[in-house]
Formats: C-alpha cells, structure tokens, sequence
C-alpha cells in the first residue's frame, strides 16, 4: 500500500466519523418512514376502500397524475411559490440597498427589520387572519378611513383574493431573511472598485446594474432555492389561516396532503402527493445549481 | 458505497430491534391506567371532566390520564394514534364513527350498549354512533344548533311575533333591512368548513330534504336540497344575508350577534350564554334562543353536533375504558354538570337541578329542537364528501355556479365515493 | 466650491429620502406587531365592535396577569407558560447537538474525500425535502414503540432529524470557501486533523455557526406539525401548539393569541436582535456561496 492511499484510507475513516452522528440521526429517523411511504404508494393503504392492504402498483401515481386535482393543486403551490419568492427577494434587495446607505436611524432599522423573521409562524397566522378579518379586521379599518374602499371586505373569504393575502403575510414574515443575506453579501463588495467606476463616470444605476447585481446574483439564487424549498413544503400558514378555502381557493400540494392522510384516511394518495411534491422541490433544485455553476463559469 | 449501505442496513436493524424489544411493557403493575383524548373548550369545561374523572377513579381505582387538545387537531391525533393505542378512550365528532368503523380504528361496542337504557337517549344522538347496523361509541358531549334572534331589532321594527317559517324569516329580514334597523339581518357561518354543512343540513332538512336515504344511498340533488341552498343564495343575493358569512365560522356568528350587527343567527347551544354575557356582549338580554324555522315540508330541523366516546381498536383495557364512558356520560354526572352541555338523557330535561342549571329557555327550545334532529350521512367517506360540498355550496354562495348543477355534482361526487 | 456646495446638496436631498424611504420600511415591519399589541390589551367587547376604534378607549393587562400567574393547570395561559419552559429546553437543545454534530459533518463533507460522499449529501437534502405530512402516520407507529411519544427528548430528536439536514446544507458553504491555504500549512507543521478543525476551521466558521445556530434555534420553537402530533399533555408541549390550542371547536380568543404571541415571540425576536450583527457576518463569512 503506498502512503498516498494510506491516507486517504485514513481521510476516509475520518470523514465517516465526523458525519455518522448526523447520519444515524437523520436516517435513523427518516429513513424507516421514508420507506414504509414509498411502500404506501404502491401497497393500497386507503384504509376506507374494499381493497385496503392489495398491491396496486403505479395506479395511485396514475390516478393523482391525471386527476384535475394535482394539476390545480400544483398551479396554485407554483402561483404561491413563485409570487411570494419574487416579492421577497426583490423587496429584500430593496430594502438590503437603503440599509446599506448611512443616513440617521439606520442602525435602528437594521435592528427592527429582524422582528417578523423572529415571529413564529403560529403567531404570524392568526396576527394576519385577525388584520384581514372581514368583519373587525384593522386592514378594512385602515382602508375605508383612506376611502379605498367603501365597504368592509371580505379579504380571505374571496378566492380571487386568498391566496394573495396568505402571500401578503407569508412575505412579510420571510422577507427580512431576505434582507439579512442580500446586506450580508453587500458588505463583501469592493468599495475601491465601485471609487473607480464612479471616477469613471459611471453613473448610479449602472454601477448597480454592472457591479452590485452581478456580485448579488449568487446569493439572490440561494435566497430563492432555499425559498422555493421552503414553500413548497409550506403547510402551517395555510392550516393556520384559511384551510384550504374559499373554494378551493387556497389547496396547495401540501394541504392537499394533509386532506388526503386525515380527513379521507388514505394514506396511498398522500403518500404519491408527498414524493411527487418532493420530487418536483429536488428537480427544480438540481436546475437551480445547474443554472448556477453556469453562472459561476460565465462570470 | 458498499460502507453505506452497510451503515444503512445496521441502522435499520438497529432501530427495528429497539422497536421490538419495547413492546411488552406495562403488564405488571397490577392498577390499571387509560389514556384519554379530550377536547378543549367546547361543552364541559376542562374542570368538569377532570372532576368526573377524579370521582371515578376514587369509585374504581382506575386511573386516567386526561389529554386535552383543540378541537382541530383531535382527527389528527386520533388517526396517528388510533392502531397503536395511545389513547384508549377518545372524544371524537359525531360525524366520524362511520369511518372509523370501517377503517378499523374503533372497537364495536354494540353488545356493550344494549345494557344501556338506550330509549332514554335522543335517537339523533344514539344514530350518529351507529354504522351498518352496530354501535361503535356511545353519545356524551350533546349539542345541536338552534336559531338566535335579536327581538329588540324585531319589535323596533314593528315585528311581534317569531318567525316560524323560512318565508316568514325571509319577509322579516327585508322589512328589518328596508327600515335600516340592521344592514344584514341574518348570518351564519358559511366558510369553507364543516360550519357550512352543518347549517345547510339545518336549513335542507327545514324544507324535508335528506342527504341519504334510508339504507344511505345518496339523495343530494333532491329538489328540496336544491331549493334550500337557492334560498340560501338568493338571500345572500338580496342582502338579507352577511356576505362575510363565507369566511365564517360558529364564533364570527356569535360576534356579529353580539356586536348588535346580526337579528337572526344559527349558532349551537354556547351561543346561548356568550350573547348574555355583559363583557363580551352588546345585545344582553335582546336575544332569544328557538328551534330553527321550517317550511310546509318540515317544521323545523337541526343537525346533531354531538361528540360521542369511542373506544380505540389498540386499547389494552377496553373493559375499562367501557366503564369509564358509561360513567362519565352516566345520568347522574350528566345532571351535575348540566351547565356547560345539555345532557344526552330524556328524562333529565324535566328535573328541576338541569332546569335551572341550563337556563329555562334553553331547555324549553331544545325539547322541541331535539325532536327534528338531522344528523349529517352517517358514511364512512362523509369526510371527503364533506370537503368536496364545502366546496361546491361555496361556489353557489359566490355566484360562480347554480344550485343544481352543484348539488348534481355532489351527488355524482357520493356515488363515485360509496362505490370505491 | 460650487460643485462641493453642489454636491453637499444633493448628499441632503439623498438623505431625505432615504430617511422617508426608511420610515416607511419601519412602518410596514411594525405595524402589524403594534396591531397585536394592541388587540392583546383590548376589551373584548372592542375587539368585535362594528366600528373598529385604532387607538381603544380603555385598555387592560388583565390578559398578561393571568399569563403569569394563572395556577389552574386546566387553564390555557397556565399551559402557555409550562408550553413556554418545554420549547426553550427544546431549542436549546436542538440548536447545541445540531451545531456541534452539524459542523462536524459539514466540515467532513466540504473539505475530505470519502466513498459515497455525494450520494450520502443526495439523501440527506432529499428527506429534508419530503414534507412532513406524510411521514408522521409511520413516525408514530415508531415513536409509540419507542416510547418517545409526549416526551420532550422526542421531539428533541425529531426536530434534529430536520434541522441538521438544512445546517449541514448550509455551513458547508462556510467551509467550503475558506482558504486551502491554512489547512496545508497547519499540516506542514505536523498539526493533526483535529488540530487542524478545532484550531483553523473552528475559530473561521464561528460566525457562521452562531448564524446558523440562530436559524436552528428559530426553526425548532416554529416547528408546529411534529409537535402538534407527537405531544398530548404538559411534558412536552410547545409554544405553537399552545397558541393554536387557543382555538376552541367553534371559538378564537384573538386577545389571548395576541398576548400568547407577544410574549412567544419575546425570545426569539430578542435573541435575533442581539445576534443581529452575527447574523449578518456569520451569512457574509462565505455561508452563502454554495
């Protein structure tokens, strides 16, 4: 044996020692559950049909994959998704930018901008269900004092308007974490590069367009592959503040999952639901770090 | 990779091995311990049933451990714990036995509760429990919904008598909204929730409309069906009803009852104290509590929102918890405790101790209510049928669809799920 | 001197507007909180009322009082406070195992080669991405074997199961952008592996750590779905579980959720606050690179 494979032998015990805490955690918890549910995809566990317990192969796969159910299900967690991710991170850049100038306060800005981040998500939930209630919520108040609207609306009771108001309160929990990395990764910016550019005239938005975006453009992507994740696995939020409802207005996969496994005990449906929306977050995630080592090469 | 694996494969083992080791414990102390599941905040306090359950254990040695969660988050609990028996009694809503008879997770207790005096129980009550012909639970949390209207707004209006009728309810709630007494006369609570159907199955039943038949086929395009749920929409239509009543439930009823912005409510029996209460109420002393008008087809109808005791399928002691249900649900605790939740009995509604715990008014509206119980189909897939019809009366209610194109739906929609 | 007077106008105006801009900023994150300030010291009555009043005319701490010193253990606010105990040990714990296991393996999957590297990452980033909705009915049923139902030591782990994962994701960007440089030196001079991960690499990710501990630390006092299922009584009930249970079958008490998610959210709004400044540097220090 030559030294050079010795030591990577001995790298190699190493490695498996510092990660095997972590492992026997997280699998040692998961992975038994993660099987028995890849079994109910294909083992019928509808404990309420006449044929509980029989193999069904991929037939609960074709039945939700062809079902308009997923298809509407799946637009709405992508409507969530992609809005409230745009909202967060531009909004986050927008804000990370007048934070990162010096004028009076801003400390105390920057102190403030953390709170709804910190607010539990429960807590987020029934603060926003009360704003917008329909009958004594402040959100009418404020509007009808403004003469923005005439009379008391009925803000999460409307399926046109649900989901932008679950959006609404998502956002302003999640996007001061947007702010936190986007002002993270401002202070790395060269400051003599942008002295330069100023002495050559550039002017402010093309600095920002040629020096600040490109420099940010790494971390906007983790902001919005951590996000995606994140959302798409969203379940309290929507538990929390309408259920599902108005009509329908506001299913996404994983409420969706939820109705399947504990109101119609059919534990095979929900099973196919949660790989496939597993599925979707790792594929969608994979094409974000392609698109992102593509960046890097580029630049 | 072939270390991965391995390292895999000995945590799997490791794991089912300490999984069967564990499993027989607890067999040798010689008291016996039940797990019960309760719920928090509605009917008995959390005080009452820790009372009951202490005078039980006194009387038997046997002891309970008590669990209160919030009504949401009951059917979860149960569902994950139901198998394995982590609870071995449990409080469940008077619309689950049927399924979870058939899925298994309940013990039937059919020859359990023909000992009991079932002819003194409200037939609704006793029904709910009932699937395919046997019993899996026995009624304790008794409760159904009732109308609520503010006779002030009424004789503001010139109104004197109580509306017997939906016609009569519907022509006072114009006149009331015509003189500007009350900008949307009635409310209720019609979100995309359970609430929905529950005041539907009040109003159906008020025009002779039945969800299932006799032997649970599905009847939900019946034109009595059609016709309740098109005067729900046209009130709404009209005004007569509160358009925020779509993203309501039981407590934004009572809110705008109490807040004075409501003169006639459905609501369950608690409405019947909050409205009454000085420090959350405007309208003391304004409200009366009657039975739900009805049509020339019905005279009235309500639906059965009890909660009934089930045993589950993974109890160790099901003689023991059989023995705690009867007792907490035994008439002569029922009678103490009247209070908070009327009792399940006949005859304890002319004893004068539940009169006057219960409040006169309410007994008197519930002999007659208790009379026209409808309970929701009593079908192991009312859930998913639930679900999809909150859905489609939602749609009726927003316009975006007609009453019988919905209801055609839905009937479609329970015979697709009774033949799965 | 003109264009410098010119200049220093210009500098002012840019200043206004940023203080305007930042009013509006500190307005829009506020607000809301000051809303459930003050429904949480509203009358009931308020509460409900047709006619919404911004600035109510009577107020009352009642609702805090009974917080702290409610002794019936049937009443919410008495469970609200147990709940309150039950989720700082549960954080605690978490956030330590997790940082210290965490570090540990995103350092071996940043910086060694082994067998089955990728492959094991692969896994560990897909459970964390299957949602927990629909592991919960087997977790149960392997819970309940190993009596780690209702126990605060469950959840604990359970919580670990899906926090390591996402630390693990993220401290690897710490580590892997820090320098070759020091590693080969540190070798050159006959340090040993540990030596080199507990002198170079622990001091050059402590920002790092305390920013994703803080994330850890949110994280589990947020979790909802796992509690909700795996607890039943006090011993190891949490903050959210306890707000939510202020939803009755038909009722919800918006005062007391308002007072229950002001004081629940005391503590991780301050520890954000405090390590505000870590956060910042710890996420700046190289954890969002990869």
């Amino acid at each position: 044996m030559t030294k050079n494979v010795k030591r990577l032998k001995s790298e190699q015990t190493y490695a498996y020692a510092l990660i095997s805490p972590s492992v026997v955690i997280v699998l040692g918890i998961i992975i038994a559950p993660m099987l028995a549910t890849l079994v109910y995809t294909m083992l019928n566990n509808n404990m309420l049909s006449g044929h509980y317990g029989e193999f069904s192969g991929l037939s609960f796969f074709k039945e939700v994959l062809t079902s308009h159910e997923f298809g509407s299900d799946l637009f709405r967690t992508l409507y969530f998704t992609i809005v409230s991710t745009f909202i967060e991170t531009g909004l986050g850049l927008a804000i990370a930018l007048l934070l990162n100038e010096k004028f009076p306060g801003v400390g105390i800005l920057r102190c403030i901008i953390i709170i709804p981040w910190a607010i539990p998500t429960v807590v987020n939930g029934s603060l926003w269900k009360l704003i917008f209630n329909g009958q004594y919520g402040v959100f009418n108040a404020l509007l009808l004092n403004a003469g923005l609207i005439n009379q008391y609306e009925s803000w999460l009771g409307d399926p046109k308007l649900a989901m932008l108001m679950i959006i609404i309160a998502d956002s302003w929990k999640m996007t001061p974490l947007a702010v936190i990395f986007f002002l993270a990764a401002l202070q790395g910016i060269n400051a003599d590069t942008y002295e330069a550019a100023r002495v050559d005239g550039a002017g402010p938005f093309r600095r920002f367009y040629y020096l600040t975006l490109p420099y940010l453009a790494p971390t906007a992507m983790i902001i919005i592959v951590m996000r995606t994740v994140e959302k798409f696995k969203a379940f309290d939020i929507f538990y929390l503040m309408t259920r599902g409802g108005p009509a329908n207005a506001t299913k996404t996969l994983m409420y969706s999952t939820y109705l399947e496994a504990f109101t119609n005990l059919n534990y095979s449906t929900a099973a196919v639901y949660a790989y496939l929306t597993a599925l979707i977050v790792a594929v969608l995630t994979l094409i974000y770090v392609r698109m992102m080592k593509r960046g890097e090469l580029n630049g | 990779m072939k270390k991965l694996l391995s390292i895999l494969l000995v945590l799997v083992l490791v794991f089912s091995f300490a999984a069967c080791g564990s499993t027989s414990t607890e067999t040798d102390s010689d008291s016996v311990e039940l797990n019960a599941l309760f719920m928090k905040q509605a009917g008995y306090s959390e005080e009452d049933v820790t009372a009951m359950t202490e005078a039980f254990t006194e009387e038997t040695g046997i002891k309970v451990n008590l669990n209160f969660v919030a009504y949401e988050e009951l059917e979860a609990k149960i569902l994950t714990s139901a198998e394995t028996g982590g609870y071995d009694v449990i409080l469940g809503d008077c619309i689950w036995p049927a399924q979870f008879a058939k899925a298994g997770l309940v013990l039937d207790v059919t020859d359990r509760v023909k000992e009991l005096d079932t002819d003194d129980i409200f037939e609704g009550a006793m029904q709910s429990c009932s699937y395919e012909g046997k019993y899996y639970g026995l009624p304790w949390l008794n409760d159904v919904k009732y109308m609520f209207v503010n006779k002030a707004m009424l004789e503001k209006a010139g109104i004197t008598e109580l509306p017997a009728t939906w016609d009569e309810l519907r022509a006072d709630a114009k006149i009331l909204k015509d003189k500007g007494i009350v900008e949307y006369p009635m409310v209720g609570c019609w979100s995309q929730a359970e609430c929905l159907i529950c005041d539907y199955t009040c109003i159906a039943g008020g025009f002779g409309g039945d969800f299932v038949d006799a032997d649970n086929n599905p009847t939900m395009n019946s034109p009595e069906n059609i016709a309740a749920l098109q005067m729900m929409s046209d009130m709404l239509n009209e005004g007569l009803v509160n358009p925020k009543s779509l993203e309501m439930i039981e407590d934004d009823v009572l809110s705008t009852f109490a807040a004075g912005n409501a003169a006639f409510a459905i609501n369950w029996t608690y409405q019947y104290n909050s409205m009454n209460d000085e420090a959350a109420s405007s309208v003391v002393g304004d409200g009366v509590i009657m039975p739900i008008p009805g049509t020339d087809k019905a005279k009235s109808a309500t639906v059965n929102g009890g909660m009934p005791l089930m045993i589950t399928k993974g109890s160790a002691h099901p003689d023991e918890a059989w023995q705690y249900m009867t007792y907490i649900s035994s008439k002569e605790v029922q009678a103490k405790y009247s209070a908070n939740a009327l009792p399940m009995w006949k005859s304890l509604y002319t004893e004068d101790s539940v009169i006057e715990a219960a409040g006169k008014e309410v007994v008197e509206a519930s002999l007659v209510q208790y009379d026209y119980i409808k309970n929701r189909p009593m079908v192991p897939y009312y859930n998913e049928l639930s679900t999809f019809m909150q859905t489609a009366i939602q749609k009726v209610l927003l316009g975006q669809d007609t009453a019988e194109a919905a209801l055609n739906a839905i009937q479609d929609k329970a015979l697709e799920l009774a033949a799965k | 001197m003109a264009k410098a007077a010119l200049h220093e106008k210009k500098f002012k105006g840019v200043y206004v507007l940023y203080i305007i801009l930042g009013i509006i900023v500190a307005i829009g994150v506020l607000a809301p909180v000051a809303w459930m300030f003050i429904t949480s010291i509203m009358y009931p009555k308020d509460l409900t009322a047709a006619t919404l009043k911004l600035i109510p005319d009577e107020t009352t701490f009642s609702r805090y009082v009974e917080v702290f010193s409610s002794e019936r253990t049937s009443d919410p606010a008495y469970i609200f406070r147990v709940a309150l105990k039950n989720s700082t040990i549960i954080a605690i714990c978490v956030t330590v195992v997790a940082l210290i296991f965490g570090t540990f393996a995103s350092y071996a999957f940043a910086r060694l080669r082994f067998r089955g590297r990728g492959s094991m990452m692969m896994l560990i980033l897909f459970t964390y991405m299957l949602p927990p909705v629909a592991l919960v009915i087997p977790l149960y049923k392997i819970f309940n074997q190993l009596h780690l139902l209702d126990s605060k030591f469950g959840l604990i782990i359970m919580y670990l199961s899906f926090i390591l994962p996402f630390i693990i994701w993220s401290m690897q960007g710490f580590f892997g952008s820090i320098s070759k440089y020091y590693e080969e030196a540190a070798a050159i001079d006959g340090a040993s592996r540990i030596q080199i991960l507990w002198y170079i690499f622990f001091p050059i990710a402590r920002p790092g750590a305390i920013a994703t501990g803080i994330l850890a630390f949110l994280m589990s006092w947020d979790e909802f779905f796992y509690s909700l299922v795996f607890t039943s009584s006090l011993n190891a009930k949490t903050i959210p579980l306890a707000i939510a249970e202020f939803n009755g079958k038909f009722t919800i008490d918006y005062g007391m959720i308002s007072v229950a998610g002001i004081i629940g959210s005391l503590i991780p709004v301050l520890i954000a606050i405090i390590f505000q400044k870590y956060i910042v540097m710890g996420m700046s220090a190289g954890g969002v690179k990869e």
